[in-house]
């Protein structure tokens, strides 16, 4: 008789694609830049994050697959700053690290990655990221004085290295401080979006409607104590110090606007630091894991990391907007998995500007653009405005660049799992995040 | 942090110098450490005649903790263990001969342990008591006095009654005697316990370890606990092992120490505090590798939620610590409703819903043997100036606590209070110098207590052991002047 092969040989290969989700989140209070967080570094947030969410999990000592996060403004000194978080905090030191950088979208690109080895069985367990902060943002050296110093540096001799300090000139004394300028155009973000915002001919008076919904659904959300298990306080803050509870049309209305103003054409500049993000210090932190870890370590299952789309768009030379990258991945990642704009329950649009969540519903709903920039038969579709950034978005709670992916994928987590246990149907979130670079980042989630 | 003057007087040259002067000098107390002897010293065991075979008992007790024993007084000498191979009982006045005729100084007692459960009037306790007299001058510093006695009941005789009652006031006043950080402490057995049940058991190596420093003056009321094996070192040593308990307020000071001290013991602590305490929480859990639980405990559904997290994410709930309390003080007459309402949900009826959602658990088998301890106060058995909020529910912590043990006994658990004095926390340093003075030394220990003092009590109340000892008040106060 012949015998089949072993059923319990020993297995060659990695098992095959399994769930990924969300256990939990944690994040620090996002501070306005030089307030709070002033004498605060990036390792000190992102470690703060962190151990909040060894807290609150009990991870301590705990070896998981991986930490995986970054930051925008980064110090050249914090080459492994998320390794040197990891050693600074109560996970085991033989948990491994790596820094993950794509501007805004930072944060949310971190969870594709840990999530990507959770269900590869690569990993059964790991934290996504983030941290910024503009208040302890590197300074760099001039061009000048950086090819005097490492040209005296290089020198053998003393006299070469005089030779070479005497190049310096006074200009060169001044220091550089971060911009968050597109290199290759030139203009500021802001700037950017002032453009798209016209040509899709967005009001001030729908801007600043976001703005203000932004902020009455973070505080209601704050005061029904949404954010108990998702946020630990830090450096005295307990709350989102940019969060305006009274904040009203009128008060929006009255700011003047800041970007647009040099815009050519007939329209009026209508983005203000009402409906614009301000600059802010933060860090956040998701817990993603495999079910069986979950299940292991009795840890809840907030949401399903189903799947996730990145895309990039061509603003340097192309007519595409900055910020547009999100409205073209997005109808890519739902094609993919068969479902529609009805299909989803929670819209999690980032709101880098008022307009960047309005330009990028307009650009849904066009047939023509639709058509013509994102290959589709006719419009993508009307979201339903009710179901956008339900508990508010980046306008009321700051967006400290790297932090924000994980603030609204633990936000959207935890609204799923509500949903969900209430409804007891299936409910889905989708996440998008636009970054400098024609860059964006969009997830699905799914509740558990 | 051992207060300023009493560092001084016990280092360098400012403690020669209080010597000189006549200062009043605080000891440093002995804390728990793990490894260190059970005392610091042999234990001088004493009892009046009819209470012989008490003390046998207790000989017997202390000889399996390895502790060495000495007998005198009106009892027999020691008939099961003997001491040192000695074979007889020790003159209390010549400890030194009797035990260890190697020894060139005289040996000082590291506890006296004075059982009395048996006598049946005042007169019968002369011969024990005033064997004790001479000893209390060999007692160590940090030394241990312990009354070992029997609570009367309506319906005693009123000799049998006076003598037991007696024991309250004499082992009050003794420990008014002691200097050097030695304390005086009694167990009342009550319902008829045999003097070596588990809970007594319990009872008395607390009070003779160095877990009691700040325990002072008090008497406990043990009865029988539900039956347990007799515990052997390693329970000992991890009295909480495997247990998940629950600290309210553990986000700083006491809650910290507490979770600190559970954990310890070889519990798994959830911490929690109110969201905004939450740095601080997440500090605590991650030191006690435990996990942060962030709820106010006013909210409606706190008990659910506590209930859902330990049973949840740690499989069962064992220890609920109600620390979690605020202080809005004010006179009364200046009293608004924001200070007392405040006050009263935090400290009282937080602790009330919790227990109710706590009861129900236990009624449905959810939890087995709970140990709910409450944080009470001095100052709800003394009452204290400007603080009528706060000591109405303090001392009304300790009624609940009384009511809530006769709800739990039927399921095992017990509930008990312990009252702090004057202890050294963040929230007392804003107390005025002079006030904060006179506070720390109107005690027999001269000082104030540290937030682990507090903690080792609750640890001792919430352990397996103390099944026998419910619905009590402990204080954790050096004998402070003020009150019983």
């Amino acid at each position: 008789m012949s015998r089949s092969p072993q059923p319990d040989a020993p297995r060659t290969s990695p098992p095959g694609p399994r769930d990924a989700v969300v256990v939990g989140g944690n994040r620090i209070p996002f501070a306005r830049a030089g307030r709070k967080y002033a004498d605060a570094s990036n390792q000190e947030l992102l470690t703060a994050a962190i151990e909040g969410l060894v807290a609150r999990f009990g991870l301590q000592g705990e070896r998981l697959g991986e930490v995986a996060g970054g930051a925008v403004l980064k110090h050249s000194r914090d080459f492994n700053l998320v390794r040197e978080c990891v050693l600074g905090s109560s996970l085991s030191p033989q948990t491994p690290a790596y820094d993950v950088q794509q501007a805004c979208a930072t944060g949310l690109e971190a969870a594709i990655a840990v999530t990507n080895k959770i269900r590869l069985g690569q990993i059964d367990s790991g934290i996504a990221g983030g941290t910024d902060t503009i208040s302890d943002a590197p300074i760099a050296v001039s061009e000048g004085l950086r090819h005097v110093l490492l040209e005296a540096t290089h020198a053998k001799t003393l006299q070469g290295r005089l030779k070479a300090l005497a190049k310096l000139r006074p200009a060169d004394l001044k220091p550089l401080t971060p911009v968050t300028d597109e290199p290759r155009t030139g203009l500021s973000m802001g700037e950017h979006q002032a453009i798209t915002t016209a040509r899709w001919g967005i009001t001030r008076q729908a801007q600043d409607d976001v703005a203000l919904a932004s902020h009455r659904h973070l505080a209601r959300a704050w005061d029904e104590g949404f954010f108990d298990d998702l946020v630990t306080p830090f450096h005295g803050l307990t709350r989102d110090d940019n969060l305006r509870p009274d904040t009203s049309s009128e008060k929006l209305a009255a700011l003047a606007p800041v970007f647009g103003k040099a815009l050519a054409g007939t329209a009026e500049p209508t983005m203000t630091a009402g409906n614009s993000t301000p600059l802010t210090d933060g860090a956040s932190a998701v817990l993603l894991a495999s079910r069986e870890w979950a299940q292991e370590h009795d840890l809840p299952v907030l949401a399903r990391f189903v799947d996730a789309e990145t895309a990039a768009v061509d603003f340097v030379h192309g007519h595409e907007g900055l910020l547009m990258a999100p409205v073209h991945a997005v109808p890519r990642l739902l094609a993919r998995n068969g479902l529609t704009v009805d299909d989803i329950d929670f819209f999690e649009i980032h709101e880098a500007f008022a307009s960047t969540v309005l330009t990028t519903l307009a650009a849904w709903e066009d047939d023509e653009y639709c058509r013509t920039e994102l290959g589709l038969d006719g419009a993508f579709g009307k979201v339903d405005r009710a179901r956008i950034n339900v508990n508010g978005s980046s306008l009321a709670a700051g967006h400290p660049f790297a932090a924000t992916g994980g603030r609204i994928l633990a936000t959207a987590a935890k609204l799923v799992a509500q949903r969900a246990a209430s409804t007891g149907e299936p409910v889905r979130a989708l996440i998008s995040v636009c970054a400098a670079g024609g860059l964006g980042a969009t997830a699905l989630i799914e509740s558990a | 942090m051992t207060d300023a003057y009493t560092r001084a007087v016990n280092t360098g040259l400012t403690k020669a110098l209080a010597t000189r002067l006549g200062l009043p000098r605080p000891a440093l107390l002995r804390r728990f450490e793990a490894g260190a002897p059970l005392t610091v010293g042999p234990v001088l065991l004493l009892a009046d005649a009819a209470s012989a075979a008490s003390a046998d008992a207790l000989e017997g007790v202390l000889a399996g903790w390895g502790v060495e024993v000495a007998r005198s007084g009106g009892g027999a000498p020691a008939g099961g263990v003997e001491d040192s191979g000695s074979g007889r009982g020790l003159d209390a006045s010549t400890p030194a001969e009797g035990l260890d005729p190697a020894q060139t100084t005289p040996v000082r007692w590291g506890a006296i342990l004075l059982v009395l459960t048996e006598s049946g009037r005042p007169s019968d306790v002369s011969d024990a008591v005033l064997a004790a007299g001479p000893a209390l001058k060999r007692l160590a510093p940090h030394g241990r006095v312990v009354t070992v006695s029997r609570a009367h009941a309506p319906g005693d005789a009123p000799a049998l009654a006076a003598v037991r009652q007696g024991v309250d006031g004499f082992l009050r006043s003794v420990a008014k005697e002691l200097r050097a950080g030695a304390t005086g402490n009694g167990i009342v057995l009550a319902d008829g316990a045999a003097v070596d049940n588990p809970s007594a058991q319990a009872a008395l190596r607390f009070f003779l370890s160095a877990r009691s420093a700040y325990v002072d003056g008090q008497l406990l009321t043990v009865s029988t606990g539900a039956a347990a094996d007799a515990p052997g070192p390693e329970y000992w040593a991890r009295p909480l092992e495997g247990r998940v308990a629950v600290v309210t307020g553990a986000a700083r000071g006491i809650g910290a120490a507490i979770a600190r001290t559970l954990a310890r013991d070889g519990a798994t602590v959830v911490c929690v505090d109110v969201p905004a305490a939450g740095e601080g929480l997440a500090r605590t859990a991650n030191a006690v590798r435990g996990t942060a639980l962030q709820v106010d405990v006013t909210a409606p559904d706190a008990g659910a939620r506590i209930l859902e997290h330990a049973r949840g994410r740690h499989g069962r709930l064992d220890i609920v610590v109600h620390n979690a309390g605020i202080t809005r003080d004010k006179l009364l007459a200046n009293m608004d409703a924001a200070r007392w309402d405040s006050v009263v949900a935090v400290n009282v009826e937080a602790q009330l819903r919790i227990n109710e959602a706590l009861l129900a658990a236990a009624a449905a088998g959810d939890v087995d043997g709970l140990r709910i301890v409450s944080l009470a106060s001095t100052s709800g058995i003394a009452g204290n100036r400007g603080q009528t909020n706060y000591a109405f529910t303090k001392a009304g912590v300790m009624g609940h606590t009384a009511a809530t043990a006769a709800l739990l006994a039927p399921h095992g658990g017990t509930a008990n209070a312990v009252a702090p004095g004057f202890i050294e926390t963040e929230m007392t340093q804003h107390i005025p110098f002079a006030t904060r003075q006179v506070a720390r030394r109107l005690s027999s220990l001269l000082q104030g207590g540290e937030p682990v003092d507090v903690a080792e009590a609750i640890a001792f109340l919430a352990s397996p052991l103390a099944a026998g000892i419910s619905g009590q008040t402990l204080r954790v106060c050096g004998q402070n002047m003020v009150g019983r």
